[in-house]
């Protein structure tokens, strides 16, 4: 356990004194959903309908931007040969570094989410469950995109490959985070939505540092 | 050192190790006793960082066993992790935390009790002249302090297994000198090391090991050579 935090607090101020990848991912968040207002025009009711699906999509490819730093960094300074050799479960080690990167990438988006949320004219009942989704939904992506990053480790152009390969796990946390949200919308129970969501981010608990430390292995083969 | 280590050996068995599908070497076998030391010898390319690499678990061999104690080190990757040190091209300093901070969570990693890692870490920094560039960022040191830094590691948490790629690289007079009394200190205390290098290191009593006897020739397809064990030769 003490290992664990002891990378998590190595790849927080890591991600503080470097600074730029938090900000630059909630400034290309906020940047891309401004965008949407002026494409599609100002009505409100049109808005408020396409408002869940922008800021979830938005949210997914926000996060993905800096996946691809996840263990590229460490990899190419000689860091992940010895994070492999601690004498610590390398499941545990690459969980802590998940961990890291959602509390610098996906706790931002979080916090920004509901302020979007208003400038899309999303209704009030769904910014709870707008929360609610995406505490449950990013840590996922964070998960989930961890193995992608484990896998294009060292390939040329690794961060295409890296959207190619993830992008398509990505659409059931967009199904049922924007069901969960319109649901709220239309004063259904968003809750069905939520427990799946709930589940997908307990099985990719579990999976996800499991599998990208058998990609991790293979890739300093 | 910082504490004795027990009697222990550690010894390769008929190692063979494959990359891109060309044989590197075969046949390779080697046992290690407390305080033994030995020296990986041979010309680019014949296999000393692979052979190390394998050494520390990175790698699988293609063929053979690795045993600590007559314990297969695959059994149990955790507690071979934990009683080796490898320090490989790359010298592992991130330019944003400075020099104590970087060794500081290395040693942490590797020996949990913090109190303990956190006085062998000031005690390795001043060992390799590196108290004065303690709170130096890592991306102001020269390759020379980045190699030394990475160097400290090796005393900033104690392991018997040292498992060293050419540890001189980029090192000053001064510094070999120092990592040779290091070396020797380590070995005295029971401690192992396994280094590959070109440049004249003064290890007394150090075995040589001399990669090129066990490459395999290129005409020998896979399967035959690495049957072949210790006789194949060119």
């Amino acid at each position: 356990m003490n290992r664990f935090l002891e990378v998590v607090r190595r790849d927080l101020r890591l991600a503080l004194r470097q600074g730029s990848d938090s900000v630059m991912v909630v400034t290309f968040f906020v940047l891309t959903v401004v965008l949407f207002p002026f494409g599609i025009g100002p009505e409100a009711n049109v808005l408020e309908r396409v408002s869940a699906g922008v800021l979830m999509v938005t949210a997914l490819l926000a996060s993905m931007l800096s996946l691809d730093r996840l263990f590229q960094a460490d990899y190419e300074d000689g860091s992940l040969e010895l994070l492999v050799l601690t004498p610590a479960p390398l499941g545990m080690v690459v969980a802590a570094k998940m961990l890291a990167h959602w509390l610098t990438t996906g706790l931002p988006l979080m916090v920004a989410a509901p302020v979007l949320a208003v400038l899309l004219h999303m209704h009030e009942d769904g910014f709870l469950t707008l929360l609610a989704a995406m505490a449950l939904g990013t840590p996922v992506l964070s998960l989930v995109g961890g193995i992608g990053a484990a896998l294009v480790l060292g390939a040329r152009r690794g961060g295409v490959l890296l959207s190619l390969l993830i992008l398509p796990l990505y659409v059931p946390v967009l199904i049922f985070g924007v069901g969960a949200i319109d649901a709220a919308v239309q004063g259904m129970s968003a809750k069905p939505h939520l427990l799946i969501l709930s589940a997908m981010l307990a099985a990719a608990l579990v999976l996800a540092p499991w599998a990208s430390a058998a990609a991790l292995r293979q890739a300093l083969e | 050192m910082v504490r004795a280590m027990s009697d222990s050996t550690f010894s390769a068995k008929n190692l063979a190790c494959v990359r891109g599908g060309r044989v590197v070497f075969a046949g390779l076998g080697f046992s290690l006793a407390t305080g033994g030391a030995l020296v990986l010898l041979g010309p680019n390319g014949s296999g000393k960082s692979s052979l190390l690499r394998v050494l520390a678990g990175l790698l699988k061999p293609a063929h053979g066993l690795l045993a600590w104690d007559g314990q297969p080190v695959a059994e149990d990757p955790e507690a071979h992790a934990a009683r080796t040190h490898y320090l490989g091209h790359h010298d592992a300093v991130k330019p944003v935390l400075s020099v104590a901070e970087n060794l500081r969570f290395w040693a942490h990693l590797h020996d949990p009790h913090a109190e303990r890692a956190g006085r062998a870490v000031d005690a390795a920094l001043s060992r390799f002249g590196l108290a004065r560039l303690a709170s130096i960022p890592g991306k102001m040191l020269s390759a020379g302090q980045k190699r030394r830094t990475n160097l400290a590691r090796l005393l900033a948490a104690p392991s018997p297994l040292w498992l060293l790629d050419e540890p001189t690289t980029a090192l000053d007079k001064a510094s070999i000198k120092v990592l040779e009394d290091v070396l020797a200190e380590h070995r005295a205390a029971g401690g192992m090391v396994v280094l590959s290098t070109h440049a004249d290191i003064h290890m007394p009593g150090a075995a040589e090991l001399h990669l090129d006897r066990f490459s395999v020739a290129e005409e020998f397809d896979e399967p035959a050579a690495l049957a072949g064990g210790s006789e194949v030769a060119r």
